[in-house]
């Protein structure tokens, strides 16, 4: 058994890599993210428009929660409007894409169904993901978009379905205002971003259901467990953390919702019933020179930022390993006891 | 009697059977609907870029027409298309920016993870927190600031700022350290130690291979994001002629259709940026879901 001094030394020699190897992370991460980041903080004290150098503290995060005068309850207004869309939008795409993806996810996984073609399922469903947000986002505008003599796709699909009437003197159609209306254009965009995400999150937990142990399965089949019990008491435990891994990711992603909503307009003005927070903070960076509003884009994504941080780590707690945390604590017990022992052995701590 | 268990556990059998393909019948029917669904969209984009204007306003088509020559020559001659998208330089740009942060996020994430899981040192645990804290830090948070700092190094306008900070990922770090926490055993690193080998070797020569799996998919999933992003290269590029803009900026220009008015041409633009990632997506499916499968494969 080499001696506590030796063991020591490798350990040393040895821990020199670790720091290097993730040395350049760290080094891009401080300098092209840190900074910013703190850079925007920085930016969130000074003031708007021409007094842009001005020190103005917590005005602009006051302004943004409270309202004041007139000119300020705009602002004020529009981060709530933004925020309530953007929680809606995500919420509405998030729901039905992680239902769809788990139970496709355990039907593609499951072992004695007999379903021809999965292999070709599989590479359409995930089709949809690769495709360029902007190219999705213009492709359905275009597809939506209507006018009175022409309803666009989605309403003519609609119409042979039935669902929308042709007023048949005029021959002009009832259309769904799928660009303009409040609802019909959030649904859009949910199903947009469901469509475009449902086959990224299918994979993800396709491959962490095949790897589960696969005796577990077998075991739970000579029991006799049905796919219901299966699921419940086999997949859905020991998949929680590539579900952590897939809420928080796409929570993430869903706070900064940007391409769609912002594209998805006729006008080139965002409306404000799809206006997501990402949208809000873009606009206010990049309004005219004596507009613009960098103290409060900044506040805005200070307070972005902390939302982003409380959910995720609501969802880290939710969702955390328990076994690993006993496991941790035990391992810390035995390193304090060695130490203990070591010490009545000259004091040399492992 | 055992004429009897025959016949009882034959019917068994013949029930289980019987229930299991008129599961995957309706599962079946349910999946084929979802790939009309997905293909949908882009099957008609496909067709109206075949079809005249005055088609597409009076009405939906499944079959191509013939009028793809003419919707061809609009996209890449009219003055108004000339001035806002360019298919060949979009394509060029971003395969250059893309491939570039491709191989940077998935060499420089399996490093890191690599590094935190194989040794001890006094801030492992604190830097793998700190990467955990930090994916929650999402893009327009940092981007005010990150301007800031591009246009105070000058940086603007070039392809610099959308690569290098891909090295920094750390969301495929997560990835990582998850899938070796489970799948990469330390024992190899001593064996490897005991042979000899150097630990950057190490890393490249047993880790790396070891690692395909993961690599692939978060490779994949890293080239699409980069591919797609439009967000990032908007803020970066501000001034850029249209030779250097990338394709999502190019396609965000066609947007509002009044100012173009052909809905042939228009639909043929968004085809032409996405066909191409189409095919190579259909080429790599085989390898990418066998990916992803194996990706799975653990113990």
């Amino acid at each position: 058994m080499a001696s506590g001094a030796q063991r020591r030394i490798k350990s040393i020699s040895y821990a020199k890599y670790g720091y290097i190897f993730i040395l350049p992370f760290f080094l891009v991460y401080f300098f092209f993210q840190l900074w910013p980041l703190i850079n925007t903080f920085i930016v969130s004290f000074h003031g708007n428009g021409k007094s842009v150098e001005a020190w103005v503290g917590l005005q602009n995060y006051k302004d943004i929660l409270f309202g004041g005068t007139r000119k300020v309850r705009v602002i004020h207004e529009s981060f709530f409007e933004c925020l309530r869309n953007t929680v809606i939008l995500w919420v509405g795409n998030f729901i039905p894409q992680l239902a769809l993806s788990l139970s496709l996810a355990v039907w593609f996984t499951e072992a004695q169904l007999k379903i021809p073609g999965k292999g070709f399922f599989k590479v359409v469903m995930y089709l949809p993901n690769i495709i360029t947000a902007a190219s999705v986002a213009v492709l359905f505008l275009q597809l939506c978009g209507q006018s009175e003599t022409n309803p666009g796709a989605v309403n003519l699909i609609l119409h042979k379905l039935g669902i929308v009437a042709r007023d048949e003197a005029s021959g002009i159609y009832k259309t769904i205002p799928l660009v303009e209306g409040v609802w019909p254009s959030r649904i859009v965009i949910m199903f947009i971003q469901t469509w475009m995400w449902f086959g990224n999150t299918m994979i993800m937990l396709m491959s962490g259901i095949q790897g589960i142990n696969p005796s577990l399965f077998e075991a739970a089949s000579i029991d006799g467990a049905s796919s219901g019990q299966v699921f419940r008491k086999i997949t859905l435990p020991l998949l929680t953390p590539i579900m952590a891994y897939t809420l928080i990711t796409s929570m993430i992603g869903g706070l900064q919702m940007f391409d769609i909503p912002f594209l998805y307009t006729k006008t080139g003005n965002v409306k404000d019933h799809i206006k997501t927070l990402a949208v809000m903070i873009f606009q206010y960076f990049h309004a005219q020179a004596d507009e613009n509003k960098m103290g409060y884009a900044g506040a805005t994504s200070v307070l972005l930022f902390f939302i982003t941080l409380t959910l995720g780590l609501i969802a880290f707690y939710i969702t955390r390993d328990k076994d690993e945390i006993a496991k941790k604590k035990q391992r810390k017990k035995i390193a304090q006891q060695a130490k203990k022992e070591s010490k009545q052995f000259g004091g040399i701590s492992l | 009697m055992s004429g009897n268990m025959k016949d009882v556990y034959g019917k068994a059998k013949d029930n289980y059977t019987a229930k299991i393909k008129l599961k995957s019948g309706i599962l079946f029917v349910w999946f084929l609907l979802l790939t009309i669904i997905c293909l949908l969209p882009i099957y008609i984009l496909v067709i109206n870029a075949t079809r005249s204007h005055s088609d597409i306003a009076n009405g939906l088509s499944f079959v191509p027409s013939h009028y793809l020559k003419s919707n061809w020559n609009k996209v890449f001659t009219d003055p108004g298309f000339k001035l806002c998208y360019s298919a060949f330089h979009g394509y060029k740009n971003s395969l250059i920016i893309t491939v570039c942060s491709t191989f940077l996020t998935v060499f420089f994430s399996a490093l890191t993870a690599y590094g935190i899981h194989v040794y001890d040192f006094k801030l492992k645990e604190i830097s793998y927190s700190v990467i955990l804290l930090v994916m929650m830090v999402p893009m327009q948070v940092t981007s005010a600031g990150f301007i800031a700092f591009m246009s105070d190094l000058k940086l603007t306008n070039t392809y610099w700022p959308l690569i290098l900070p891909s090295i920094a990922a750390p969301a495929v770090v997560y990835f990582m350290r998850s899938y070796m926490k489970s799948s990469f055993p330390l024992d190899i690193v001593e064996a490897a130690r005991i042979d000899g080998c150097g630990e950057f070797r190490t890393f490249l020569s047993i880790a790396i291979p070891m690692m395909k799996p993961a690599i692939a998919v978060q490779a994949i999933f890293a080239f699409i994001a980069s591919w797609n992003n439009f967000y990032t290269p908007n803020m970066i590029l501000i001034s850029v002629d249209l030779k250097k803009k990338t394709l999502p900026m190019m396609v965000s220009a066609l947007q509002s259709s009044d100012k173009f008015n052909d809905y042939g041409a228009i639909y043929l633009a968004i085809a032409l940026s996405i066909i191409p990632i189409i095919i190579a997506y259909v080429l790599l499916s085989r390898f990418i879901i066998a990916g992803v499968a194996l990706g799975g494969v653990k113990e």
